[in-house]
């Protein structure tokens, strides 16, 4: 029970300290480009909006900023975030909704994937110290550092230009429309295949490495020997000793990598041209897009806080010291 | 003449979940210098929370710390110059000696720290701490701790000790750690330094043999309480307290030619 | 630890005390480099001193100014005139690769800097202090660790025209220091318990002494670990932030490389336009990486062991999946060099 209380604690504070750093980056930024885009389109933009606007940004500064501070807490609570510029006005939490689904798809099933494999790599490596395995280091290290951007160039270049065997960008064909029909599915998963691959493929490394060194440590640990000596099959000391107890350590690392991750997907979202949030911020850092950029980075943040106490509840559910502390 | 005492201490742990974990229930003992008091008990009995509280890495809950009558600073350079004058012997050489720095560093600290000599002394001062515990100090002096021999820094641990000059040494399990073949080298340094110069010695163990051939006094601390106290001999002797028979029977004493495997399994508290 | 690897802090005898002995002084620089020597910190830092050379002596080695066009040779593939091609407006790409090395190099260091700055402070204090202290600035470094990096990064360098170096690597720095700082916490506070710390402590060694002289110097693996951690992420920061071009473009560095080449249509087929500087990215932080793998091995020899010793049980006829069999025969290699 104590547990859970901390780390519900720890995630309020969080996302209260991503809410604030989104309600002073504005205030402490010099210039105002609100202002002049307002007085650049008198007329064209609605009262609310103009009110929403010069709460977000900090126009009001006839006002204290604790109130400014407290009406912009008032206008989160309402889903008020806005009206992106870039988009003819339209409010900016509705151009994030239509974005966020396709960045939760694709990110979100290539990160467990790429974690899901990268772990069990990792730990037959590791079980396999000193073998052929070994040789995966090199290259896993090799993958790990190359930028998922670039990675994703090479995978265009590779796959679609020159082998033509999945479309290079977009998240369906054009002309298509959303809807739940095999075709449209398949069109998803054929422009989803090129992206997802080159997270799994660049994010795969760390994995696998994190992994195996977990379990070399973990091997050497008494009761793997125990384990083995009791007579117990390789494979059963594998999975219910070895790996249980380093994968653990494993998850957090994964929960606190989650962050750096998703900055990366994001920029590969450009590459891929994938109509997902990280096309949705850069779109909106060239056009200079305030509104919606802000209002992205309190979503992506408010995201991988989500992912964070899923990854929790896994934790909590693989050890068995969580669970005891709770009864 | 120096005394310590110790009255009417009391220290509760908070244990998360689990209320308050008594460690010393209401112990008082004074130490005068020229003596050597041994402190007997089994681990878990509270006998380094004592050594903790007398150098006051620790507070007591309740209950006070006297030198020479008056009670010791919890800051400032009053609670220097009371570390200055009690010093301490740590159980484990192989942790209580940086790894990074060289012996040098270790015996030249307590010497800066409390000016015990002028500072073109330092070096001298340094050699002679080193004779003085039995090393070879040109051969020691620029070691770092990993080339040493658990015995050899102990010895280093107790030159550090000595260093400023103290008054009164509480000792926590100093040999405790060591190869028995050396421990009793270990033991005749701190008597031989005792007599030297007339310091206290607050010796902490499990062990009622060397403890009753280093102590004019002994006391037996058991969960917290001191149990037995009196002079040496009387304790081994002639014990009133029921603990303290068993522990008297648990250890080997020559006189009684005890054989059995007791010996070794007092190798670790 | 083996089952007959014989303790090598083990006290063998004490007489050994007075036996005269050979006076060594061991060079304590030499000490803080230990964890440099071996073979794959050694390759790293290899690959590294080369990237440094190549930036220190850009105008010698490039055989063009980077920016200087050549219209008689647009996008020419590599020939002796042009080793890596020319780009759409006949720039030399390895001139600008050498000159580029600069700007990673510089930015990434500064930020490394910078962060590790920070780590050290709030690791360490963390880590030291008790109670409610430690816990807030833990659950500040969590907070940064949470809080995604890049789409901050993003936001603040948008916010400026022409956005100074300094200011990307302090925001580098600022979204990077904490992964850092959270390792050192964690270490600083096994290492506060240890009797050094504590006897330190008792002698009146005051607060900042016993963090800068006592403890520091035992942290210094893992403050270069988290040195280099950082700068191996921000030479990725960077890199994206030139290539989505929130950098400008007059800061050259591989990644405003791959920005023009995006540009300007280059993928897939002037491939000497991208590759090279896509493979230097990974190859400096396959570089860095190698030297922290070096640094993680210093500090945990199981690593370095495990495959020597699985290797040597193998060579023996013995089944090495797993731990029982080679415990008992090999004697492990690493523990004891470690010891002390």
């Amino acid at each position: 029970m104590r547990f859970i209380l901390r780390r519900m604690a720890f995630y309020l504070f969080t996302a209260w300290a991503a809410i604030t750093i989104n309600f002073f980056l504005p205030r402490l930024m010099k210039g105002d480009p609100i202002s002049a885009y307002l007085a650049r389109n008198q007329g064209k933009v609605s009262p609310e909006s103009i009110e929403s606007l010069t709460t977000l940004f900090g126009l009001d500064s006839d006002k204290s900023m604790l109130q400014q501070y407290l009406d912009y807490w008032g206008l989160l609570f309402s889903g008020d975030l806005g009206v992106s510029i870039s988009n003819g006005l339209a409010p900016v939490s509705a151009v994030i909704a239509s974005a966020l689904p396709w960045t939760l798809g694709l990110v979100g099933i290539a990160t467990v994937l790429s974690f899901l494999i990268g772990t069990s790599l990792g730990s037959v490596i590791g079980w396999r110290r000193g073998s052929r395995a070994d040789w995966a280091v090199p290259f896993a290290t090799f993958f790990s550092t190359v930028p998922y951007f670039w990675m994703g160039l090479i995978v265009i270049a590779v796959f679609s230009t020159t082998l033509g065997w999945f479309p290079a960008s977009h998240a369906y064909d054009k002309g298509s429309q959303p809807e739940w029909s095999w075709d449209f599915i398949g069109q998803v998963i054929a422009h989803g295949t090129l992206p997802a691959l080159t997270i799994v493929v660049a994010s795969l490394g760390g994995w696998v490495l994190g992994m195996r060194n977990m379990m070399i440590t973990v091997l050497d640990e008494d009761y793997v020997t125990v384990a083995q000596a009791k007579g117990l099959r390789q494979r059963r000391v594998l999975t219910h000793y070895a790996s249980r107890n380093a994968v653990l350590p494993q998850l957090s690392s994964f929960a606190l990598a989650l962050g750096f991750i998703v900055g990366g997907t994001l920029v590969m979202e450009l590459v891929f041209s994938y109509p997902g949030v990280g096309k949705l911020l850069l779109d909106a850092t060239s056009a200079k897009d305030y509104p919606l950029m802000q209002g992205l980075f309190l979503v992506i943040t408010l995201a991988v806080l989500v992912a964070n106490i899923l990854a929790d509840v896994a934790y909590a559910a693989l050890d068995p010291r969580t669970r005891q502390m709770e009864s | 003449m120096t005394t310590l005492e110790f009255r009417n201490v009391t220290k509760r742990y908070k244990v998360r979940g689990a209320g308050d974990m008594l460690a010393l229930d209401d112990v008082s003992f004074s130490l005068e210098s020229g003596q050597t008091i041994a402190l007997v008990g089994q681990s878990g009995s509270g006998k380094s929370t004592i050594a903790k509280i007398l150098t006051q890495l620790e507070r007591a809950t309740t209950g006070e710390v006297l030198l020479d009558g008056k009670p010791i600073p919890h800051r400032g350079p009053g609670l220097r110059r009371y570390r200055q004058r009690v010093r301490m012997v740590f159980q484990d050489p192989f942790a209580s000696l940086n790894p990074y720095h060289t012996i040098r560093h270790h015996l030249e600290r307590p010497l800066r720290l409390d000016k015990v000599v002028p500072k073109d002394q330092v070096e001298s001062e340094v050699m002679a701490l080193l004779e003085r515990v039995r090393l070879d100090p040109s051969a020691t002096v620029d070691r770092r701790p990993h080339e040493l021999s658990g015995g050899q820094r102990q010895r280093v641990a107790i030159a550090r000790a000595l260093a400023s000059r103290p008054e009164l040494l509480i000792a926590d399990e100093p040999v405790s750690m060591l190869d028995v073949s050396i421990r009793l080298g270990v033991l005749n340094l701190l008597a031989d330094l005792q007599r030297e110069s007339n310091l206290g010695v607050l010796y902490i163990t499990h062990d009622l043999a060397t403890a009753r051939h280093f102590s004019d006094r002994i006391m037996v601390l058991h969960h917290g309480v001191v149990v037995e106290r009196g002079d040496a001999d009387g304790v081994i002797l002639d014990p009133q307290h029921e603990y303290t028979r068993a522990l008297r029977d648990a250890s080997p004493d020559p006189d009684r030619h005890f054989a059995g495997p007791a010996g070794t399994a007092s190798l670790r508290s | 630890m083996s089952l007959t690897t014989a303790p090598a802090t083990a006290p063998t005898d004490d007489a050994s005390a007075t036996e005269p002995q050979r006076p060594r002084r061991a060079p304590r620089i030499g000490q803080s480099f230990a964890m440099f020597r071996n073979g794959k910190s050694l390759a790293g830092l290899a690959i590294l001193g080369v990237f440094v050379v190549v930036a220190v002596l850009a105008p010698l080695i490039a055989p063009y100014d980077p920016l200087e066009k050549d219209f008689m040779a647009l996008r020419q593939p590599p020939s002796a005139a042009h080793w890596l091609g020319t780009t759409h407006m006949g720039e030399d790409v390895f001139s600008q690769i050498v000159y580029g090395t600069r700007g990673v190099l510089v930015v990434g260091f500064l930020a490394g800097v910078l962060a590790t700055l920070v780590a050290v402070i709030v690791g360490v204090v963390a880590g030291y202090v008790a109670g409610w202290r430690s816990e807030s600035l833990s659950a500040l470094t969590n907070v940064f660790l949470v809080i995604p990096g890049l789409p901050l990064i993003i936001i603040v360098a948008s916010q400026y025209e022409d956005p100074p170096l300094m200011l990307i690597a302090g925001v580098l720095a600022i979204t990077g220091w904490a992964w850092g700082a959270r390792v050192l916490r964690a270490q600083t506070m096994s290492l506060r318990n240890r009797d050094f710390v504590q006897a330190a402590k008792a002698n009146g060694e005051k607060l900042w002494r016993i963090i800068a002289v006592e403890m520091l110097p035992n942290l210094t693996a893992i403050i270069a670990s988290s040195f280099v951690g950082t700068v191996t992420a921000a030479v990725l920061g960077l890199t994206t932030l030139a290539f989505i071009g929130v950098i400008p473009i007059t800061n050259l560095n591989w990644g405003t490389i791959l920005f023009w080449a995006q540009q300007n249509g280059a993928f897939p087929d002037y491939w000497w336009w991208y590759i090279p500087a896509g493979l230097c990215i990974a190859l400096l932080g396959m570089a860095l990486s190698l030297v922290n793998f070096g640094i993680d091995e210093y500090v945990n020899p199981r690593l370095r062991s495990a495959g020597e010793r699985a290797r040597a049980a193998r060579r023996k006829g013995l089944q090495v999946d797993g731990g029982v069999t080679e415990v008992r025969t090999v004697s492990g290699t690493g523990d004891d060099a470690r010891a002390g």
